[in-house]
């Protein structure tokens, strides 16, 4: 009977960390593929872990209560790395199913637009002096050069 | 009073752990989790520069049997949702606007969201006036903005906020 018990939740525990792994492959993007593993694991490894402590507990002659621990770490970290895992996406920009708000864009943009202005700024001066000596000025070339090198590290908007 | 146990909440905490990580009741573990529970409080004292008060332990106990049922829960509807045909789902991003100021309350909510059904908390905006979630699958924003509020942020609020 205990058998049984246990087995039972073994593979409840099983199915379950499988098909969040599942989740990682079927799911379309990476916001949607965070929720597998958050979520469906959580019950997945949090089953074993009872049925690793009943059996422990039970055949050794010790309770065993190690894995309380660890299904408390597990919930208290799981959430974290995904936060910081989806934080880091919506920096990065990167393509989503769902529409990212737009606070959250202009939030990327802010520190692009700057450096773009100041690229633009650059290069309207650099014009201006171009236009009004016939040859370009020594002075206007290190700020070209500065806002060149700073432009591509900018993130790109156009993917999101 | 203050400078001897400055966190009365994580003596008894870092007791309990101690006792599980080494798996027994002995005197002699209670006695070595007690210096440690006391220990590590007063030397890490400045790593803390919030006071963690509980104010309403009933209120956090239901809190976190209704987090426990709610887990149980999500684990079933997101197994259902990746099993079924992905190209249904309607992922979408909700912004939760926040009533809590402190920053524990904040993060125990950011990560109740994420481990109870389809959602996700993916951002805190940089004033904490609201936090940005992520569901799965969800038609109703309005809906889920006020069951994160009523069902978490409210019994949070009154556990670590009320006056």
């Amino acid at each position: 009977m205990l058998d049984f018990l246990l087995s039972i939740l073994v593979l409840t525990g099983a199915s379950f960390a499988f098909i969040g792994s599942l989740g990682l492959i079927r799911l379309k993007d990476l916001y949607t593929r965070l929720h597998g593993p958050t979520k469906a694991t959580t019950l997945g490894v949090g089953s074993l872990l009872i049925a690793s402590a009943i059996y422990f507990s039970i055949y050794s002659e010790q309770i065993s209560l190690h894995e309380f621990l660890i299904t408390i770490f597990l919930f208290i970290t799981a959430p974290v790395s995904a936060h910081l895992l989806a934080k880091a996406a919506l920096h990065l920009g990167l393509p989503s199913l769902a529409e990212i708000p737009k606070a959250e864009e202009a939030d990327q943009t802010e520190m692009t637009e700057t450096v773009q202005t100041g690229a633009t700024e650059a290069f309207e001066k650099n014009e201006r002096i171009g236009s009004d000596n016939a040859s370009p000025d020594e002075k206007a070339r290190p700020a070209e050069s500065k806002s060149i090198t700073k432009t591509p590290r900018t993130p790109d908007q156009t993917q999101s | 009073m203050t400078r001897l146990l400055p966190h009365p909440v994580l003596t008894p905490v870092l007791v309990l752990i101690w006792l599980l990580l080494n798996n027994s009741i002995n005197t002699g573990q209670i006695l070595l989790g007690l210096i440690f529970g006391w220990a590590i409080p007063v030397l890490t004292i400045h790593f803390w520069p919030e006071a963690v008060s509980i104010r309403k332990p009933l209120v956090l106990l239901r809190y976190i049997t209704v987090l426990f049922h709610d887990i149980i829960m999500a684990n079933f509807t997101v197994a259902r949702l990746i099993l079924g045909n992905p190209d249904k789902l309607h992922p979408i991003f909700i912004k939760v606007p926040l009533d809590l100021t402190s920053d524990l309350a904040i993060s125990l909510l950011a990560n109740s969201i994420t481990l109870t059904p389809g959602t996700l908390s993916a951002r805190l905006s940089d004033d904490q006036s609201y936090l940005l979630v992520h569901a799965l699958n969800e038609t109703d924003p309005d809906t889920l903005v006020a069951t994160i509020k009523q069902r978490y942020e409210n019994p949070l609020k009154e556990i670590f906020e009320s006056c």
